[in-house]
């Protein structure tokens, strides 16, 4: 008999508080974002597809065409093609592709960089109806990215 | 004029009665859609529907539209009352309308038997449930309802116990009389054991949470209105939450006075603001209750009406015949 009401006394006590806790939670302020219309900042150390960097000084990227990344990519994505010009030091880069479908996001052509040309895009929003779309130039993506 | 003389004035108030009253049953649906779905939302801090209209409050009206437009799929050995049955759930709800006292002089009519004639108008909820699930040829649809009427059948003892201890008191089944017979005090104050144990009772009646086994998703599916679809399924929806409205407003009217409130101007008429006020705010709570608690396990939903909700209601009854008789 005792055990009856201690039952029925703790319960409606935890029910109580539960509501009381939801109740709270009411109106407290909304914790989603609505996406579309409303972005959150991305952390800098997000790995989105990699970019070539734009030197502050020259104004352009700083790869040399050493091809290490294309030599070093495991999921072999990367191809640089370059060509030496008359009266130009180096080589001159003509386009550097990276086939994002099989980019594994590993980061080793960031790392093995000697220039550091290489850095992470902060590009999340990735959804296309044909491969080719991410089958990028990084070059023309820097040019376009005044 | 001449309209007005070859009508019978009885025929003009049935009609105007009927209309406003169909239409007051979908307008309350769009609302209290709209409230639990936005209530919901802010309980999980989401903001609820946003996308339609300022707020999302056309989100309803463009539901009922996807819903209007959707095909009626009758399942190939659903039983011939298949079609019947949400017409079924959906035909209590103009009757029970009949017998609230919306304000003094707001009512259809009033009946010298009008809570007995509500209760029995409401229970037949449970019969178009078994029905549907029956018919629908389908276990979930099956389950669904046999557990609906198990649990309909024993929360309607400790229910009904608890409006008796009302009855008691105010010494008449009609609405209207009911009402005014708590001109001093409301009879939550008095009964506030009787209002628990018909409340709690209320949310299993209307199949709600926590006690909305029939419609368990994660075990039935949708219970038992898994194979409707399209007008088929909305007439489920708009039985269910004009049920819900249904049990609030009779909550209101035995337990919280009705109409009656601070004074207004034409108050006969404008007591209906009060009516409505406590409705929602019981409407309220049962939407609160909903997105708290989980859903109760069938063993614990039986145990709680048997163990504690019936004795409890007959030692009231007891106790306020005592008190009456003294």
């Amino acid at each position: 008999m005792k055990e009856y009401f201690s039952l029925l006394f703790t319960g409606a006590k935890s029910l109580l508080v539960g509501m009381g806790v939801t109740l709270r939670q009411m109106f407290k302020p909304i914790v989603t974002v609505q996406y579309p219309r409303e972005r959150l900042d991305i952390t800098p150390n997000f790995r989105g597809h990699t970019e070539l960097v734009r030197d502050r000084e020259t104004g352009t990227h700083r790869c040399i065409s050493c091809k290490l990344c294309q030599r070093d990519c495991p999921s072999s994505c990367i191809t640089v093609i370059s060509e030496k010009r008359e009266g130009v030091k180096g080589l001159t880069l003509l386009s550097y592709r990276l086939d994002f479908t099989k980019c594994s996001l590993c980061g080793i052509c960031v790392e093995v960089c000697p220039t550091t040309a290489l850095g992470f895009s902060g590009e999340y929003e990735l959804a296309g109806f044909d491969p080719d779309e991410f089958r990028y130039d990084l070059l023309k993506e820097l040019e376009g990215r005044e | 004029m001449h309209l007005n003389q070859s009508l019978p004035p009885e025929l003009i108030r049935i009609v105007i009665s009927v209309v406003v009253l169909i239409g007051f049953t979908f307008l309350n649906v769009l609302l209290l859609g709209y409230a639990e779905r936005k209530i919901s939302g802010r309980i999980m801090r989401r903001p609820g529907p946003m996308e339609v209209g300022p707020q999302g409050i056309f989100q309803l009206l463009v539901d009922g539209v996807k819903l209007v437009a959707k095909q009626f799929i009758v399942p190939s050995e659903a039983g011939t009352l298949f079609r019947i049955a949400p017409l079924l759930a959906f035909m209590p709800v103009g009757l029970s309308f009949i017998v609230i006292p919306f304000s003094n002089r707001l009512q259809v009519r009033d009946l010298d038997t009008g809570l007995v004639f509500m209760l029995a108008v409401m229970s037949l909820n449970t019969f178009a449930i078994l029905v549907a699930g029956w018919t629908s040829n389908s276990k979930y649809s099956l389950f669904g309802a046999i557990r609906s009427v198990a649990q309909s059948v024993s929360y309607e003892i400790p229910m009904l116990l608890s409006l008796l201890s009302v009855v008691l008191m105010a010494n008449t089944l009609s609405m209207r009389g009911i009402v005014l017979a708590q001109s001093p005090v409301w009879y939550v104050v008095v009964q506030p054991v009787a209002f628990l144990i018909y409340f709690v009772a209320g949310l299993a009646e209307t199949n709600r949470a926590p006690f909305d086994l029939p419609e368990a998703e994660s075990e039935l599916t949708a219970g038992f209105h898994t194979e409707y679809s399209g007008m088929g399924f909305s007439m489920f929806f708009l039985a269910e939450y004009t049920n819900m409205f249904f049990v609030c407003s009779l909550g209101v009217v035995l337990f919280f006075g009705g109409w009656s409130g601070p004074k207004l101007p034409y108050m006969d008429y404008t007591g209906i603001i009060w009516f409505f006020l406590k409705v929602y705010i019981l409407l309220f709570v049962m939407i609160w209750i909903r997105w708290t608690f989980p859903r109760v396990r069938f063993d614990q939903l039986l145990n709680f009406c048997w163990m504690y909700l019936i004795p409890f209601s007959l030692v009231n009854l007891l106790l306020t015949a005592v008190v009456v008789k003294l």
